[in-house]
């Protein structure tokens, strides 16, 4: 464990049953850092920030965040490492039966012993980190989906965590939004001095925000660097991801037989040619 | 303590439920009147009791006095040992008399107690001495069919 | 013909392992939402919550479906009561029957059906939209912060609810029989009075009610945390929730009925 890395993952592999979907993933992630873990749809990204926080356990393999292997945590371990980090969720996840104000505070309630004045405040100060300071006495279901994106950063903060992982911060948002997510992603980080880790396939915007990323293909990292190196890189599942290339190192079709075969004209090609 | 609307409800439908088991307990049940009055306990030996079950009434004058609290086999004396619960605002004298009887032709049954005219009460641990059993259907019809039979045969 | 049968008689087989697998997990689950109850009795007021969207909500329906069904035996009751010429033993044929069996069985089947399918789907939907990951992720768990209050309040006012119920049944009784009807007041409260006993029927109908309030709850609560996270997996857990609360109820019922009223009376 070297002092700059807040997270380690060491030849991770994990499968669901027998099918493997990571196979010997690893990663550093330096602290203070926004990285980005990116790649298509289900290769495995969302996997990878579950084994981070203590969900899954990996088949073989260790994963290190601040010098503890959370695979090998109880639960009074993990609990009390899930406290100083904090995971943003595809869609918000917000409590829906609760107001926007009590969803920002329901992490210092439970575990802050603080009097109602004090979580009024910092409730309030995060939620004018966001831009929604106003939007506090507003259930769930009157938010706009980037709004809702917003209100669960600021409950992913409220707690100063040392560590941010946001699954798909950007999924399903319009442009604006996107960019209004994607800078407090990174002044959040600047800020509260945290660390960041950021799924995504969403290429421009982590581009402009993070400080190093990580590609992820069927369940392997074929591809890292900064963004410059990124830009610039020749690897050709990259360039695919960057450039949005329908067929490339990651297939258009899904494994399957020979076209021919699968339509019978080889057979009847044969019977043609026999007689 | 910060007061909020989910206390309010939460008090009244507590207090709702609790009154409910109140009605179901005091209108409904028996709680209340009863166990309210004080009671002394005397036996009774009866050869048969029929149908007569702990709880059952136990009547004077047709008036609820009391009630069968247990009911034993004695296996000495070969007889039902019947414990009757009576409330002590009442007082029977020592020679009262107890009968098992049946409200109507099919009711339930019930302990009825007739007074009898001796100075002395009875106290809490007394015996009645004079009981009469319970009247059983079935043998009564075996009876009436008996002595029918006999008067066709004295014709 | 013979692969039907056959395969018909391995579905038969498949669902029967299936549901005691279900038996068995639900009985671990239970364990594990007794222990994760200690927040719910240091932190009443989670619980006082849960109170009001089950039982308060389901106020409504109870005491006018009580009325109603105590009305419906009064009328039956005293028709066929006429025939032997014991209309006034109506209250006590309502009474009995409520306090015994109707309160906490209808009872019971009204909140599986209003409040306990309420409960699958809000925590099926929680774990849907990742709000229960989301919860454990905050070092919050949903087992203590979301189940175990949802199981306390139900066990709490189920009872309550029986009470509520079988009283409202007796007075629709009362409004047929002696209102609509013209039996004697006096008599039908004292023969009520005389043949139902505080012990024997109404603790005994209490104690029902809340095995029924922890069956329901359980079965609730199990089907929403088990439910697959899709919108047909909520809504296929809230059915499978009516459905098994409904025959837990019945057999339970018997179970009880037979073990409490044993004995003398």
């Amino acid at each position: 464990m070297t002092a700059e890395n807040l997270v380690e993952i060491d030849a991770v592999t994990f499968g669901y049953g027998r099918r493997l979907v990571l196979e010997g993933i690893n990663m550093r992630v330096p602290r203070g850092k926004v990285v980005a873990i990116m790649g298509g749809s289900g290769c495995g990204k969302t996997t990878l920030l579950r084994l981070i926080g203590g969900q899954l356990r990996p088949t073989s393999g260790a994963v290190r965040v601040g010098g503890q292997a959370v695979h090998e945590l109880d639960r009074d371990g993990l609990y009390a490492l899930r406290r100083r980090m904090s995971m943003q969720f595809q869609f918000g996840a917000l409590f829906t039966d609760m107001t926007v104000f009590d969803n920002v505070a329901f992490p210092l309630r439970e575990h802050a012993d603080l009097t109602e004045d004090m979580v009024r405040d910092l409730v309030l100060m995060k939620l004018e980190a966001v831009g929604l300071r106003g939007a506090h006495n507003l259930m769930p279901s009157e938010l706009s989906g980037g709004m809702a994106r917003r209100v669960a950063l600021a409950r992913a903060v409220v707690m100063d965590p040392m560590l941010v992982m946001y699954d798909e911060p950007f999924a399903g948002l319009d442009p604006i939004a996107m960019s209004v997510v994607g800078s407090l992603i990174r002044r959040l980080n600047d800020a509260l001095g945290a660390t960041s880790i950021v799924v995504t396939h969403d290429v421009v915007e982590s581009l402009q925000i993070v400080d190093y990323l990580y590609f992820v293909a069927e369940g392997r990292v074929v591809g890292e660097g900064t963004p410059a190196q990124i830009r610039a890189t020749t690897l050709p599942v990259v360039h695919q991801f960057v450039h949005g290339e329908i067929d490339g190192p990651v297939p258009f079709h899904y494994p399957a037989p020979t076209y021919d075969e699968d339509l019978g004209l080889a057979q009847a090609r044969a019977e043609a040619a026999h007689a | 303590m910060e007061r909020t609307t989910i206390d309010l409800w939460f008090g009244a439908f507590v207090l709702a439920g609790f009154a409910a088991l109140l009605v179901l307990a005091l209108k409904v049940g028996n709680l209340g009147q009863e166990r309210a009055a004080s009671t002394y306990r005397v036996e009774a030996r009866f050869d048969n009791i029929g149908g007569l079950k702990v709880r059952a009434p136990v009547r004077s004058s047709g008036v609820l006095v009391g009630r069968v609290a247990e009911i034993r086999f004695d296996n000495e004396r070969f007889q039902a040992s019947v414990i009757i619960a009576l409330d002590s605002r009442y007082g029977f004298p020592k020679d009262t008399s107890a009968s098992i009887l049946t409200s109507g032709l099919l009711g339930e049954s019930y302990v009825g107690l007739d007074a009898g005219g001796d100075d002395k009460k009875l106290a809490d641990g007394d015996r009645i001495t004079l009981t009469q059993s319970a009247v059983v259907l079935e043998r009564l019809i075996g009876q009436f069919l008996f002595s029918k039979a006999q008067e066709d045969g004295a014709k | 013909m013979l692969e039907r049968a056959r395969r018909s008689l391995a579905r038969i087989g498949h669902n029967f392992i299936e549901n005691i697998w279900r038996v068995g997990a639900m009985t671990r689950f239970f364990v594990m939402v007794l222990a994760a109850s200690g927040t719910s009795f240091r932190r009443f007021r989670l619980v006082m919550r849960e109170v009001y969207f089950t039982g308060v909500q389901s106020l409504i329906i109870i005491l006018v479906s009580g009325l109603f069904i105590g009305m419906v035996l009064g009328l039956q009751g005293f028709e066929t009561l006429q025939k032997y010429g014991a209309q006034e033993s109506i209250g006590v044929l309502v009474a009995l029957s409520l306090v015994r069996e109707l309160g906490p069985v209808v009872s019971a089947l009204l909140f599986a059906s209003r409040a306990g399918s309420a409960i699958t789907a809000e925590i099926g939907l929680m774990k849907a939209t990742e709000q229960l990951t989301a919860m454990d992720m905050m070092a919050v768990s949903p087992m203590a912060r979301v189940i175990a209050p949802r199981f306390w309040a139900g066990v709490i006012s189920m009872p309550m609810l029986a009470a509520m119920f079988s009283a409202m049944g007796v007075f629709g009784g009362y409004l047929v029989g002696v209102v609509l009807i013209g039996v004697d007041n006096g008599a039908f409260w004292s023969q009520m009075q005389a043949a139902v006993d505080f012990r024997y029927d109404v603790m005994n109908g209490v104690i029902k009610s809340f095995v029924f309030g922890i069956a329901v709850t359980v079965i609730a609560t199990f089907e929403g945390f088990d439910a697959p996270p899709t919108a047909e997996g909520v809504s296929g857990a809230t059915t499978r929730t009516v459905v098994s609360s409904a025959l837990a109820i019945l057999a339970l019922d018997l179970v009880l009925t037979a073990s409490l009223l044993r004995g003398d009376h």
